[in-house]
């Protein structure tokens, strides 16, 4: 790692002493900021670090904090159709929360110098992703069990590891996030249950929606680690802590004996559990659908990020509004004049 | 630094009595009265406090304003100013 | 106006409960496109308040699912304030403006006495004193912000001012001293607008139509679209449970 800040750094080879002395400054930063990760303290915002570092995080952070905001849709498209008042009340919560996970994530983003507007604009002109999962349509109310128990489930995995991640501020948002997170599983598998043990038509239901979701989640972890382009680099700078594979593997196996207890099954004919491996057996991804949903042509992939769009633009006058307001009203910090 | 012309805050909440106001996170918003409620919202949803903080980010003093310290050495070479440096025989309570 | 207690107060818990129900299902509506993400969390505040006033009082009247679900529109009591299209954001924030000024006085009241709903009335107030807190914030911002945003805020105010006077008809089983809290209510949001630099609207309060309005379960056109929405997938499965 300690090759990732070449040519950055400003040392071009002419030899003065100026040079030698500010490479010299930036060997000591360095020595410094790899020292704090190897002895795994966390990295703050106003600490120096590589600019290959801030990059790697402002994209991840940003691609985490575009998923919960483009996640909303899936799940906000049965909020008005909610079957109880109970159900209502939990999935608005729900939504609400991922609203407030991407706040959290875009204030994260922001500690490492990039403002919110700047990954708006990104997510709006499709230089920044989302979560591919987010590209599939929720056709009947199951789905949105499936959501909490599958692509929530998978989530988690991929988020507790992220806990204990490299730069402070990530850390801590996710910390906050893996908190509110718990109950967004619990309340999917609980509805996927009460549909599986209700009416033969609910059963059915759980059913195509579990049949529909699994295999998403599986390609949630990411293409299998000799295809990953950042994780080496990602997990020498403790940004990310297991491999995709490793996650994947972890989810799969906490997954089958919980469909069991739902009385559901998984679309994987070659699910078994391997003695000798102490995990579950699954069969292969198709890499080819993940790719191309990626590139843009999954079911929904312009229907989330026009919608998106659309709110960002139909919004545009409140917020100018509320802004010139506070330049009537307020001093320039933005302190309430008497 | 804007959401179309919306400051950033740095939000402080006081969990429950008798704590200090801790750093949550930071927000946009138009104006402190605004701030406050977004704060609310979006820090204390969960009744996580019992009283919030907003303070313009650009109104912190930092105390590594270049922005290139390398690390803050906390102060190891005082000791004495912590308890664990003086020895207390066995059995003497309430120190 | 005849009938037991119970039955009164039945009537009455209908009326505030359908409010509260519809209101928080229009505010839900909104899931994924608020203007500012700030706003998104701010917004499902208000609706969960809503839902879980609403939730406590249809208990009162039975179960609170068949009471949701399974009613036809003429039989739901909501105002037809609350049930008005979203509109643009000036168009929600009027109409929260409105509703939660009428709501915030009348909790306050039910609060200060001993009838049945004196408990949720506790508990419900402080939760509206803050929607109207945040109702009044936008106003005054969209009202005293940019020019576009004073004419939406104008054009909103005038279009729901006419389903404001229904909110101060008698409402069997609540007894209360309804012109005192419509001169309270009339003071607030005349202040409010005045404040936020938006004329008061002069057209009349309540509509001509003699038959009545929500109260008497006669609805705007597009509630039974809501309804239709809200109910297609319970009542698809009779009998099951969620």
């Amino acid at each position: 790692m300690t090759a990732v800040t070449a040519g950055t750094a400003g040392t071009t080879g002419a030899s003065g002493a100026s040079d030698t002395a500010a490479a010299a400054e930036q060997a000591a930063y360095e020595a410094v900021f790899d020292a704090a990760v190897a002895a795994d303290e966390r990295i703050e915002p106003r600490d120096w670090m590589p600019e290959a570092y801030r990059a790697s995080l402002v994209r991840q952070i940003a691609q985490h904090a575009h998923s919960e905001i483009i996640g909303m849709q899936p799940e906000a498209n049965w909020i008005t159709r909610a079957p109880s008042l109970r159900r209502k009340a939990i999935l608005m919560a729900k939504v609400q929360d991922e609203a407030g996970h991407g706040l959290y994530l875009y204030s994260a983003a922001e500690t490492l110098g990039t403002s919110r507007d700047e990954l708006l604009d990104k997510l709006h002109s499709g230089r920044q992703k989302y979560s591919s999962i987010f590209n599939y349509p929720t056709l009947t109310w199951a789905d949105v069990g499936a959501i909490g128990w599958l692509v929530d489930g998978a989530a988690i995995t991929n988020q507790v590891p992220l806990c204990r991640c490299s730069y402070g501020p990530y850390a801590r948002a996710m910390v906050r996030v893996c908190k509110e997170e718990s109950f967004h599983q619990r309340q999917g598998y609980e509805a996927l249950l009460a549909l599986s043990r209700g009416t033969e038509a609910q059963h059915a239901m759980a059913q195509d929606a579990v049949n529909r979701w699994w295999w998403p989640s599986l390609m949630m972890f990411g293409p299998p680690d000799d295809e990953s382009t950042h994780t080496a680099q990602a997990m020498a700078w403790k940004i990310k802590r297991h491999s995709n594979d490793e996650l994947r593997q972890r989810f799969v196996d906490i997954a089958v004996p919980q469909a069991e207890a739902l009385g559901l099954t998984l679309p994987d004919p070659d699910l078994r559990w391997n003695e000798e491996r102490g995990h579950y057996d699954f069969g292969p991804i198709d890499w080819t659908e993940f790719w191309d949903v990626l590139k843009g042509n999954g079911p929904c992939n312009d229907q989330r990020l026009s919608r998106r769009r659309q709110a960002h633009e139909d919004g545009a006058w409140v917020r100018e509004a509320a802004a010139a307001y506070a330049d009537k009203h307020t001093g320039k910090h933005g302190e309430a004049q008497a | 630094m804007t959401t179309d012309g919306w400051p950033l805050w740095e939000v402080f909440v006081r969990s429950r009595r008798g704590l200090s106001h801790t750093h949550a996170g930071s927000l946009h918003a138009p104006d402190a009265e605004m701030a406050l409620r977004n704060a609310r919202d979006l820090y204390t949803r969960r009744s996580e406090g019992v009283s919030i903080w907003v303070v313009p980010s650009t109104a912190i003093t930092a105390s590594s304003p270049d922005e290139k310290d390398p690390f803050f050495e906390p102060a190891a070479d005082k000791p004495y100013r912590h308890p664990t440096f003086y020895e207390i025989p066995e059995g003497v309570k309430h120190l | 106006m005849t009938g037991t207690t119970d039955t009164l107060t039945a009537a009455a818990a209908l009326a505030l409960g359908d409010d509260a129900l519809v209101l928080s299902h229009r505010l839900g509506e909104w899931a994924g496109s608020a203007p500012v993400l700030e706003e998104e969390v701010a917004l499902a505040n208000i609706a969960l308040d809503l839902l879980g006033q609403a939730r406590v009082l249809l208990s009162l009247v039975g179960d609170e699912d068949e009471l949701a679900y399974l009613r036809e529109e003429r039989s739901f009591r909501n105002s037809q304030l609350v049930e008005q299209p979203n509109g643009d954001f000036a168009h929600t924030i009027a109409r929260q403006l409105y509703f939660s000024t009428y709501q915030h006085l009348l909790y306050g009241r039910l609060a200060t006495g001993d009838g049945p709903f004196a408990g949720l009335a506790a508990k419900a107030v402080k939760e509206v004193a803050y929607h109207q807190d945040h109702a009044e914030h936008w106003t005054l911002r969209l009202g005293d912000g940019t020019t576009e945003s004073h004419q939406r805020m104008q054009r909103a105010c005038d279009a729901l001012w006419r389903y404001t006077g229904e909110l101060f008809q008698p409402v069997e089983g609540l007894d209360l001293d309804l012109p005192a809290l419509e001169t309270a209510w009339l003071d607030s949001v005349t202040d409010v607008l005045g404040r936020a630099t938006l004329t008061v609207p002069s057209g009349p309060r309540t509509g001509a139509w003699s038959a009545g309005a929500g109260r008497q379960g006669l609805h705007t056109e597009s509630f039974g679209r809501m309804l239709a929405e809200m109910q297609h997938l319970h009542r698809s499965h009779p009998g099951a449970t969620w």
